[in-house]
C-alpha cells in the first residue's frame, strides 16, 4: 500500500473529530477532541514515511476505539453537567 | 455524614418528583432539577406536578477518590467479559490460553511503567491488599535486624511527594525493605523501581482510569524480598495470591499502565497549567487562603486549600455542583480534622476549613473555571455569615480572644 497521503492523513484527522464529537459524556468528549488536535498538531512535521504509516494505524486503531465507545455510551448515557448547558459546545 | 443523609433526603425527594424516563434507565444520583417546559414523548400518568425538565449532573472534581474509565481501557476489557471469557489458569483449552496471554501482556504492561520485571509483579484486589502483603512480610521475617520502611509515594490528601529515590537509597544502604504504596502516583510521575531502589510497592487500578477491584503488588527478585501470602488456595501468582486472577480486570489494569506510560507527560504538563489556574484564581479573590503541603514538592493534580473563618463541610455543602472532598475518601466517615494536616502542623481551625481539589486527565478547562467561580462566590458568602470574619475584620486578633471554658 502506498504511503498515507497528506489528504489521507487530514481525512483521518477529520474522521477523528467529528467521530469524538459523537462521545455523549461531556468528559471523554472534549478529552478526545483536544487529544486528537494536540497528537496531529505535535506530528504534524513528521517526514519519515515508515514512521508517518506507524502513527496512521495508531490512529485509525483509535479511531475504531472511539466509534466503539461512542456507541457504548449511547447506550449508557445519564444527564448531562451542570456546565453542558452554559457554553457552546467546544473543548 | 450528615453530608451523605442530607443529600440522600433531597435525592429521593427529587427522583419521586420527576415523571417516569423513556430513555434507558438512569441509576445515577439527581443532584438537581432545572424547571422546563415538559417532554413530549412521555405521556403524564403520574399524577405529580408538572414534568420537570432535565437534571444535571455535579462536575467531577474528586480524582484522588477515584477515577473515571478511560475509554482505551473499558474497550480492552470489554472482549474479556463478552467472548473471551476462559479461566486464566485453564491449561488444557483454547479458552484457558488466550486468557492467560491476556494476562500475561496485562503483567508486561504494569511492570513496564515502573521499570520492573514481569515476574515481579503480583496481581491484588486493589492497593489496599497490596499494602497488606507488604507489610506482613515484616511479621514473617522478623529478626533484629531486618525491617521495613513504608511510604505514600504521592500523598492522597496533600499531594506531597516523597523523596522516594533518597529514602530508597538510604534503606539500601542498611539493608532494611523499602516499600511505598504509589497508588496516586503510579502513571502520574515516572517512576522506576529500580533507580529508586524499591523493594516493594502497590499499585491501584481506580486510581489511574482502570477499574477498580484489581490491584498489583510489585515484589523485588534481585535481591529477593520474600512475603507471605494473604490467602491461600490454589497457589496462584506464584503461591503469593491464591484466588483466580480476575482476567478483564487486569487486562483493564494493563491497559491503564500502557496509556499512562504514553500520556503521562502530556497529562502532567495539562495538569499543571489547570492547577496553577485554579490555585491562582481563588488566591487572587480571595485573601486568607493556604495551599496545604510543600509547593515544591507536590503532585499539581491534588490540591488542598484551607478557607480561614470557613468550615470545610459548609463549603462542600455549598458547593453542591462539583464533586469535591475535605481530605481522604478512607476516613471521610469521621467527623476528626485530617490525620495529615495535623501532622504537619496544620492550626486545628484550618484543619476544619480544608477542601481537596483533584485535577486529572478528564479534567477541563470549563470546569476549573466553573468550581473557581463557585468557590469564591460561596467563601465570600459563608465568611459574611462568620462571626470570627466579622472580628478579623474589625482587626480583633482571634488568637487573644479567651474563649470560656464550659
Amino acid at each position: 500500500m502506498a504511503a498515507s497521503s497528506r489528504a489521507q492523513v487530514l481525512d483521518l484527522y477529520r474522521t477523528m473529530l467529528r467521530e469524538s464529537k459523537r462521545f455523549s459524556a461531556y468528559n471523554y468528549r472534549t478529552y478526545a477532541v483536544r487529544r486528537i488536535r494536540d497528537a496531529f498538531r505535535e506530528n504534524k512535521n513528521v517526514k519519515d514515511p515508515v514512521e508517518i504509516q506507524t502513527l496512521v494505524n495508531k490512529a485509525k486503531r483509535d479511531l475504531g476505539i472511539i466509534r466503539r465507545q461512542v456507541h457504548i455510551g449511547q447506550l449508557y448515557s445519564t444527564d448531562k453537567l451542570i456546565i453542558e448547558n452554559r457554553d457552546m459546545p467546544r473543548t | 455524614m450528615l453530608l451523605r443523609a442530607a443529600w440522600r433526603r433531597a435525592a429521593v425527594a427529587v427522583t419521586a418528583a420527576t415523571g417516569p424516563k423513556a430513555a434507558a434507565p438512569t441509576r445515577g444520583l439527581r443532584l438537581r432539577v432545572r424547571d422546563r417546559a415538559p417532554q413530549s414523548a412521555v405521556p403524564a400518568d403520574t399524577a405529580a406536578a408538572p414534568e420537570t425538565g432535565p437534571v444535571l449532573r455535579p462536575l467531577y472534581m474528586d480524582v484522588q477518590a477515584t477515577t473515571p474509565l478511560d475509554p482505551r481501557v473499558l474497550d480492552a476489557m470489554l472482549p474479556y467479559l463478552v467472548n473471551y471469557y476462559g479461566n486464566p489458569h485453564s491449561r488444557t483449552h483454547a479458552y484457558g490460553w488466550e486468557s492467560e496471554a491476556a494476562m500475561e501482556r496485562a503483567r508486561q504492561q504494569v511492570a513496564s511503567l515502573i521499570g520492573a520485571d514481569p515476574r515481579e509483579i503480583v496481581f491484588t484486589s486493589g492497593a489496599t491488599e497490596s499494602n497488606n502483603i507488604a507489610i506482613k512480610e515484616l511479621e514473617a521475617a522478623i529478626q533484629p535486624d531486618t525491617s521495613l520502611v513504608s511510604v505514600m509515594t504521592v500523598n492522597n490528601e496533600i499531594g506531597v511527594k516523597q523523596p522516594i529515590a533518597e529514602i530508597g537509597r538510604i534503606c539500601s544502604s542498611r539493608k532494611v525493605y523499602f516499600h511505598t504504596d504509589a497508588a496516586q502516583a503510579v502513571g502520574k510521575i515516572p517512576l522506576d523501581v529500580n533507580d529508586m531502589k524499591i523493594d516493594l510497592m502497590s499499585i491501584s487500578g481506580h486510581k489511574i482510569y482502570g477499574p477498580k477491584g484489581v490491584g498489583a503488588v510489585y515484589i523485588r527478585r534481585r535481591p529477593r524480598v520474600r512475603v507471605e501470602a494473604l490467602q491461600s488456595g490454589g497457589g496462584q501468582e506464584r503461591g503469593m495470591r491464591s484466588g483466580t486472577v480476575p482476567t478483564p480486570l487486569v487486562v483493564g489494569l494493563g491497559a491503564a499502565c500502557e496509556v499512562a506510560q504514553q500520556e503521562m507527560e502530556y497529562d502532567h504538563k495539562r495538569i499543571s497549567k489547570l492547577a496553577e489556574r485554579l490555585i491562582q484564581n481563588i488566591m487572587k479573590s480571595l485573601p486568607d487562603v493556604v495551599m496545604n503541603g510543600d509547593p515544591e514538592h507536590h503532585y499539581p493534580g491534588c490540591i488542598n486549600l484551607s478557607f480561614a473563618y470557613v468550615e470545610g463541610e459548609s463549603l462542600l455543602m455549598a458547593l453542591k455542583d462539583v464533586a469535591l472532598s475535605s481530605g481522604s475518601a478512607c476516613t471521610s466517615a469521621s467527623l476528626e480534622p485530617s490525620y495529615v494536616l495535623r501532622a504537619i502542623g496544620t492550626d486545628e481551625d484550618l484543619a476544619h476549613s480544608s477542601i481537596r481539589f483533584g485535577i486529572g486527565r478528564f479534567t477541563t478547562e470549563e470546569e476549573v473555571d466553573y468550581t473557581v467561580e463557585k468557590c469564591i462566590q460561596h467563601v465570600k458568602r459563608l465568611r459574611e455569615m462568620s462571626p470570627l470574619w466579622e472580628m478579623v475584620q474589625d482587626g480583633i486578633d482571634l488568637k487573644s480572644i479567651k474563649w470560656t471554658q464550659h
